[in-house]
């Protein structure tokens, strides 16, 4: 393989991409996915962690800021903080065993039709199984087992939206369950077939539909073809000069017509809006037709938005294969920033203020003092003495000279955007008001690697897995008056509820606030814990995930702000809409598809 | 409406209790002052954010809450905020405690020397104690003793003090603040002052609530106040209230903490302080009014043995537990949570069942002495008994007693007739021994008017009830199975149950029996019967067996006089004069059973109440 590489950067990070590949866009390399990227954990095939021979955690590949680096203070953390040990090793199945898959069950008169339109497809035990699940903790510990459950029959890889059209038609005609496959990032279990489905079950990969149709620089709006990664469309328009701003976690393998169908949110949110700021038109083919609206007005007062039916709908009414979405100019400076606050309850006061006032960064984020930590142990190894000099000389005078508790201190991190003078006024502000609530600027260099712990979580998690450490993150939205609250209770149900399930160390539950609103905030968890000595783990897994979500709606949370409801959470919809809310979407869902082609059974 | 929490068909003979330790013992040995004086470092709540009661006070002044209540108010009255301000910080000035170490100190000081004078015993279960020292840190905690005597508040923090745990702020009357210098200094030791009503008064309320819910948020001390709302004169735990019980309780529906933990804490006396007062208050003589040279005046007692004390602090009872599946606390979303509102039906039946349930706790933990038993037995022979046969009984009871699951402080090498002996020579005042005869003394010591005589015979027969009454709970449910029985003059069970639950009904004012427990109760009753063998209970009916006798006639006469006090009902003062020797009939005039027989009368609508 050519070693010449194409450099790109998403959010700060480098992602290299192999020079042969450049012409391609990322979505069409994952026409066969598996052979870029891991079949049973997070990412690219290159990029992992690991603990080399001398005990030493490093990150392989080369595409991000930490590959190939040595982070020396991660062992110590990870088996101070799980009780875990190097010595205490679970490793997962090396080789995706075709033979233990399910036979495919085909509908061989759909499938005949479906030769004569032309549109690729697979039966191959490889392309099924990728494409029978997300990133939820029980699906990955499951394919690290090589056990697999029911996996789609077919996947077919339609290239445009008449392709789409020429599909679900058929679907129709031969009574075929259909999900819609993206990036494949869930974590809501909305990518795992119904085990009850006795149809054959079709994985519709949007992945060929990657294209930017055009770019109109006048209204400052994009059409683009669903199945596009986020990276590629960041890199595609950043070459005219644009981008779209929508940065969710996940955006180096989510799709967006994901990010329609689950209602996502990006990291910039402040600046260029969650998804539904962002779209200005959406095309989706449905059982009865095709849904979409006849102007481009910025605005309209038509009665109830059709995008909010197709936002949020989880793959259950049909396929988005057409986004107008809006572009703005790139941003000419970007600055990263952190802020120290003495413990967690200021640096909530601090953003309540900050959202109040209406001024947040790009980005405000706020870490808990266990998550904190947890980013410190990522700090890779120092290059000379004088930097560690100066970083014990920075931790002496926060804690020594300005008294704060290392055990309680907490941090932010800041990422502005836009011309450079501005950002320079606008950062001065944000500190300003930090100061007031007792934060002390903490420099660029913490705040950037705040963003990177986001970013390298999932891999870390492969890592811990191969250690009998289990975890996942997840999400809510709450009132700025009871976030304290909320976070204080659920880390600690998830503590209680370990302990009386019979965990054998206690687990880690930590949390940050992400993204603030008028009326509220994101609070993001992870939750983590050793499972040595428990016979099934990811059932207890799953019943303290459970116990904590009621604990979240107990406190004043909502089901979901922005990971949607899939099947895992569905449980929970009819108190969360009430049953009249529940009745309406099942009254679109059975005018839109009566015979429930789209299959997958999430939401309702 | 039936709970599957409370009752479950375990033996109660079986319940495993902690042993007691007697805290005097040391006092005994060493310096009082050097007590007194040592160093008090108690174990704190881990999520304390500790602050002074000045702090405190601003902290309450300042909260939505009362912002919110002073705001609608003033658009209500059209009073100026500020003056209605004004109003709330008197209200709280009156009200907050000044919990001061010193003052403590000087309690410690002259408490050990004041029961070292009064009781032979402190007893105190330490297992209990390390419990709440892990609570304490754990979550906010929350008091609750049972309430008999003045003594109880102080005890409480006297055995706090002792074993380094935090001193509990506690809910008293105002009556206390009438004692001139006393009753600051009891807020100095952590009392905080509440009036007796303040119904319609939206403001005191506001001042009132914020105040215990900002102390337990914050973790500042453990709060204490008696579910029984007074002292029970009777020494039988009264209906419990619930007002402060659900001020504690909302921080937790709201998110604001995470649990509560609730310690139901009985505190069994050997003679009650009061035993005397409280007979004549039930005989209608006024309270005596709280005031400081009445305290310098009651110094007499100090000459008087009291016997033992028996403290038992029983397991905390996790709020989030009882709640779980209970209580959805989502309801509490779509409010601002400092506005104020009416607790759900659901709430307030859930307050209410975990009231009861608390006040079970604390019934279930009481101490009784075997002179207990005796006055018992007593008390059904009001023309005396051979002290033999006395003893027979009294040894047969305590067997009843004993695997209905009652908490004796009564060993097995101590024989009956010691037993025996040694209760009646501790309450001589009570009892006359002569000729190998035991009798209640029922002869007044210098013969007065028909009335007096009266008065002092039904006085002694109320102070004598006052002990019976510490085992009625024992024997309640079973008993009301007896009378049920009696009552229905026939065997199938559907009519044994429908009089069980009238006779429940009836009583519910007089006993602890919680709403909608019928089905509960019944069952427990009918386990506890078969347990000793008096009933025989089928599918469709409930026999009592020959050996069934005994028990079941002890076990409605030991609540006959209740049968006839609600019977005789209002005025049965002339009645009693022409049949002065009907001896169940004395308990028909105390005071408390007139007004729970009255307020059961206007609960079954079987009376009105008409304005006069």
């Amino acid at each position: 393989k050519k070693m010449a590489m194409v450099l790109t950067a998403i959010r700060g990070e480098l992602v290299v991409i192999p020079v042969e590949w450049s012409w391609l866009t990322l979505s069409r390399v994952l026409f066969s996915r598996q052979e870029v990227m891991k079949w049973n954990g997070w990412g690219y095939s290159d990029s992992r962690f690991l603990f080399n021979k001398k005990g030493q955690a490093e990150f392989t590949g080369r595409r991000y800021r930490l590959s190939g680096m040595v982070l020396p203070s991660l062992k110590d953390w990870f088996e101070s903080t799980f009780g875990a040990s190097l010595q205490h090793k679970s490793p997962a199945t090396a080789t995706l065993n075709a033979s233990a898959v399910p036979f495919p069950s085909l509908n061989e008169a759909f499938l005949q039709d479906l030769k004569s339109t032309g549109i690729p497809f697979s039966h191959e035990a490889e392309d099924r199984v990728f494409r029978a699940h997300g990133h939820c903790l029980h699906e990955i510990f499951a394919l690290r087992e090589g056990k697999f459950g029911r996996v789609p029959d077919l996947v077919v890889w339609p290239n445009c939206h008449e392709d789409v059209v020429k599909t679900v038609d058929l679907a129709c005609r031969h009574n075929v369950c259909l999900i819609p496959y993206g990036g494949g990032t869930s974590v809501s279990s909305a990518l795992e077939c119904p085990p009850d489905e006795t149809r054959c079950i079709v994985s519709l990969d949007t992945s060929q539909m990657s294209r930017i149709l055009w770019i109109d620089e006048k209204n400052l709006t994009a059409h683009v073809e669903a199945g596009i990664v986020g990276q590629d469309l960041e890199r595609l328009l950043n070459e005219s000069g644009y981008c779209t701003g929508h940065e969710p976690d996940s955006m180096e393998f989510s799709s967006l017509g994901g990010w329609v169908a689950t209602r996502a949110s990006g990291m910039k949110k402040n600046v260029y809006g969650n998804i539904e700021d962002l779209v200005v038109h959406i095309k989706m083919v449905c059982p009865r037709g095709v849904v979409e609206k006849s102007c481009q007005g910025p605005r309209v007062s038509i009665g109830p938005d059709i995008h909010h039916f197709i936002m949020g709908s989880e793959g259950t009414l049909g396929v988005v294969t057409e986004v107008t979405i809006k572009i703005r100019p790139m941003p000419e400076y970007q600055k990263y920033g952190s802020v120290v606050f003495p413990n967690f309850e200021q640096g909530v006061a601090c953003l309540r203020e900050v959202a109040k006032q209406r001024c947040a960064p790009a980005s405000i984020r706020l870490m808990d003092n266990a998550q904190f930590q947890f980013g410190h142990a990522l700090k890779p190894q120092v290059s000379s003495i004088f930097t560690s000099f100066l970083d014990g000389l920075k931790k002496f005078y926060i804690t020594k000279f300005k008294g704060f508790d290392p055990h309680h201190l907490c941090v932010a991190t800041l990422l502005f955007e836009g011309d450079r003078e501005r950002v320079l006024q606008h950062e001065k502000q944000v500190y300003d008001i930090a100061a007031k609530f007792g934060g002390l600027a903490a420099g660029e260099d913490n705040g950037q690697r705040g963003y990177m712990l986001t970013f390298v979580i999932a891999y870390l998690r492969d890592l811990g897995m191969d250690y009998y450490v289990i975890g996942e993150s997840f999400e809510t939205s709450v009132p700025w008056d009871r976030v304290l609250d909320l976070c204080r209770n659920v880390k600690e149900r998830i503590v209680r509820e370990c302990r009386e399930r019979g965990v054998q160390f206690p687990p880690l539950a930590t949390c940050r606030v992400t993204q603030t609103y008028d009326a509220g905030a994101c609070v993001y968890f992870y939750f983590a814990f050793n499972y040595r000595g428990l016979a099934d783990p990811v059932n207890i897994y799953g019943r303290v995930e459970h116990a904590a979500r009621e604990e979240i709606l107990a406190n004043g949370g909502s089901l979901s702000h922005h990971h949607g409801v899939g099947k895992l959470r569905k449980h929970w919809m009819p108190e969360s809409i009430s049953d009249v809310g529940i009745g309406m979407l099942k009254s679109v869902k059975e005018y839109v598809d009566p015979d429930n082609i789209f299959g997958s059974r999430n939401l309702l | 409406m039936a709970s599957n929490t409370l009752y479950s068909p375990r033996d109660p003979a079986l319940k495993k209790r902690d042993d007691f330790e007697d805290i005097l013992e040391e006092r005994r040995s060493s310096s009082d002052l050097r007590y007194a004086l040592r160093c008090y470092v108690p174990v704190v709540y881990k999520g304390i954010a500790p602050c002074k009661p000045g702090v405190l006070k601003t902290a309450v002044l300042q909260s939505d809450r009362l912002r919110h209540v002073v705001a609608e108010m003033s658009k209500e009255t059209g009073e100026s905020a500020d003056v209605i301000r004004e109003e709330a910080s008197g209200i709280l000035e009156e009200m907050a405690h000044r919990l001061r170490l010193g003052t403590v100190r000087f309690f410690a000081y002259s408490l050990s020397k004041a029961f070292k004078a009064l009781f032979q015993r402190v007893r105190v279960n330490e297992d209990g104690i390390q419990r709440l020292q892990q609570s304490i840190q754990e979550h906010p905690v929350v008091l609750l003793p049972s309430h008999r005597s003045y003594m109880d508040f102080l005890i409480m923090s006297y055995i706090l003090y002792t074993y380094d745990l935090s001193l509990p702020v506690i809910a008293a009357g105002m009556d206390f603040l009438g004692m001139k210098i006393v009753g600051e200094m009891l807020r100095m030791s952590g009392a905080f002052f509440i009036r007796r009503s303040f119904g319609g008064d939206k403001l005191y309320w506001a001042v009132f609530s914020e105040y215990v819910k900002t102390m337990l948020r914050n973790g500042y001390a453990p709060i204490e106040f008696f579910l029984e709302g007074t002292r029970s004169r009777t020494c039988k735990s009264l209906t419990p209230k619930l007002g402060l019980l659900n001020i504690v309780m909302e921080p937790f529906f709201k998110g604001e903490v995470f649990d509560v933990s609730l310690v139901p804490i009985s505190i069994s006396y050997e003679r009650v302080l009061e035993e005397a007062l409280y007979a004549r208050e039930l005989l209608g003589v006024p309270k005596p009014k709280e005031s400081t040279s009445g305290l310098l005046k009651a110094r007499k007692i100090l000459s008087e043995d009291y016997g033992s004390i028996h403290v038992y602090f029983g397991h905390p009872v996790s709020l989030r537990s009882l709640a779980q599946g209970r209580i959805n606390r989502s309801q509490y979303n779509l409010l601002p949570r400092h506005i104020p509102r009416r607790p759900s039906q659901e709430t307030q039946a859930f307050v209410n069942e975990t009231a009861y349930r608390l006040v079970r706790l604390q019934e279930e933990n009481m101490v009784l002495r075997p002179w207990v038993l005796v006055a018992a037995l007593l008390l059904q022979n009001p023309d005396g008994v051979d002290m033999e046969r006395l003893v027979e009984q009294t040894s047969w009871l305590r067997g009843l007693a004993v695997s209905f699951g009652a908490f004796l402080d009564w060993p097995d090498y101590v024989s009956a007739s010691k037993a025996v002996a040694s209760s009646l020579a501790l309450h001589t005042g009570l009892v006359r021994t002569e000729g190998g005869r035991a009798q209640l003394a029922m002869e007044p010591k210098e013969p007065g008017s028909p009335e007096e005589d009266l008065f002092d015979r039904a006085a002694s027969v109320l102070s004598c009830a006052s002990y019976r009454n510490q085992i009625l709970h024992v024997f309640l449910r079973p008993a009301l199975l007896g009378m049920a029985m009696q009552m229905a003059e026939a065997s199938r069970k559907d009519d044994i149950y429908s009089c069980f639950s009238f006779l429940r009904d009836v009583f519910s004012n007089e006993f602890i029996l919680c709403p909608g427990g019928t089905v509960q109760d019944f069952d427990e009753a009918c386990y506890m019967l078969t347990k000793c063998a008096a009933v025989h209970v089928q599918k469709q009916e409930v026999v009592a067996t020959e050996k069934g006798q005994r028990i079941l006639s002890f076990l409605t006469s030991l609540f006959q006089p209740f049968l006839k006090g609600y019977q005789v009902g209002p005025a049965p003062f002339l009645e009693l004069v022409d049949y002065p020797r009907e001896l169940t009939c004395y308990e028909a005039l105390s005071s408390d059973v007139q007004k729970n027989a009255l307020a059961a009368l206007l609960r079954m609508k079987v009376v009105r109440k008409l304005k006069v």
